[in-house]
């Protein structure tokens, strides 16, 4: 039996489950920490990717930055902020676009300014389905 | 022999280093962060040890899925800031201390604390932006580094009670070097933040502050916190916080509160500092 079961409340923890499902898309986005990665990556990204054992859907969702999907199919936020990283753009659109409803840039950083998201109403799945 | 002298806790936000290398510390968003760290700043001049043992966390830039150790430390001359996909920062090169981290790995696993050892390790943020929030942007940092790095992202991480007992084991070991040093701990990351997912910017200052309070007064309250009870109060990310419980079973029972600082937000993060001195 796993200890840490799956779904663990908030996708994106690596559990056992979430290892093995994400293991070749986050070794891809680890990848990009070397600058001949990066730009054999901008070159030509989806001949890239195939250099992966990723799944086609894990593949798809890099190349649509779907960081939402990312985490569905295995991925966890430090290894995407490797992604958004690459693209020169602030990890705040990435936190943004995953988060629900999805968030803009600037409602992001508006939402944190005043204080951040509250944990109340957000500590387990539960708790949030019950509002 | 050598000892501790003092602790620090501080947040590691990679935004922070970006901010001073980009020289965006005068914007209205960063002011009072940086303000903040003025009399960090200014303790941290007056109070340089002979080394600081830096406990954090390498996030997917050195360490991955294919191979990542529960602790590891440091036993290098030096360490180079890392790639972590946007260029190493510019900041100077990390000088080790192979002789005092040799003697307290030895000691460690005597101590039944099997840990990893590497020779040859890039260090990212986890590292140097604590530093730079103690040492500005100096031309080369102050004081040599043992970095110690902690799984906190692939589960399971290591217990909130075996990372006070694994300080509790470094103090021991630092006590039994013969030559006479001052050692400084950091426990670094947190406080509370949710990176990834729905609940995307979570903080809860609740939390934290009990953390802290804790910290200091009754250290042993925070090493009941589970795994479960990190991801539910404090975010995903918000684990990072055992690495504070290092530093603190590193540190005397009573310890002095010098100074505390708690800021939302920076990036997606509630931002906290503590410095402790041994009574």
């Amino acid at each position: 039996m796993m200890i840490f079961p799956e779904p663990m409340f908030w996708m994106g923890a690596i559990t056992g489950g979430a290892y093995r499902r994400g293991f070749h898309l986050n070794m891809f986005c680890m990848s990009l920490n070397k600058a001949e990665c990066r730009e054999e990556f901008a070159a030509d990204e989806a001949a890239y990717l195939q250099k992966f054992k990723m799944t086609d859907e894990q593949r798809q969702a890099v190349l649509d930055r779907n960081y939402l999907e990312m985490l569905k199919l295995g991925a966890n936020v430090y290894y995407a902020f490797k992604v958004i990283s690459h693209d020169r753009k602030p990890p705040q659109v990435m936190y943004g676009q995953m988060a629900m409803p999805p968030l803009s840039f600037e409602e992001f950083q508006e939402m944190m300014l005043n204080g951040g998201r509250s944990i109340d109403g957000n500590r387990s799945v539960k708790e949030q389905e019950n509002g | 022999m050598a000892r501790i002298v003092a602790g620090m806790g501080t947040s590691h936000v990679p935004g922070v280093g970006a901010a001073m290398d980009n020289g965006k510390t005068g914007e209205d968003y960063w002011v009072p962060l940086f303000k903040g760290f003025e009399p960090i700043r200014e303790w941290h001049k007056n109070n340089v040890p002979d080394v600081n043992i830096v406990v954090f966390n390498d996030h997917a830039t050195s360490y991955a899925l294919d191979n990542y150790s529960t602790f590891t430390m440091g036993v290098a001359e030096e360490f180079k800031p890392a790639d972590e996909g946007w260029g190493p920062r510019k900041v100077p090169m990390i000088q080790g201390h192979p002789e005092l981290a040799w003697h307290i790995v030895e000691n460690l696993i005597l101590n039944e604390f099997d840990m990893a050892v590497t020779g040859d390790l890039d260090l990212d943020h986890g590292c140097s932006v604590p530093l730079s929030i103690a040492y500005d942007q100096p031309d080369a940092w102050p004081t040599p580094v043992i970095p110690l790095l902690v799984n906190v992202i692939q589960y399971p991480q290591p217990t909130a009670l075996r990372c006070f007992k694994l300080g509790q084991a470094i103090r021991k070991a630092v006590e039994s070097f013969p030559e006479d040093l001052t050692v400084g701990i950091w426990g670094t990351g947190g406080l509370s933040h949710q990176l990834g997912g729905e609940r995307a910017g979570v903080v809860n200052p609740d939390f934290d502050t009990k953390f802290l309070d804790n910290l200091v007064d009754d250290p042993l309250a925070n090493t009941r916190l589970s795994h479960t009870d990190f991801i539910r109060e404090a975010g995903s990310e918000g684990i990072e916080m055992i690495m504070w419980n290092v530093m603190r079973g590193a540190m005397n029972e009573k310890v002095r509160e010098v100074y505390r600082f708690y800021h939302i937000p920076v990036s997606a993060t509630a931002y906290g500092a503590i410095i402790l001195e041994n009574e």
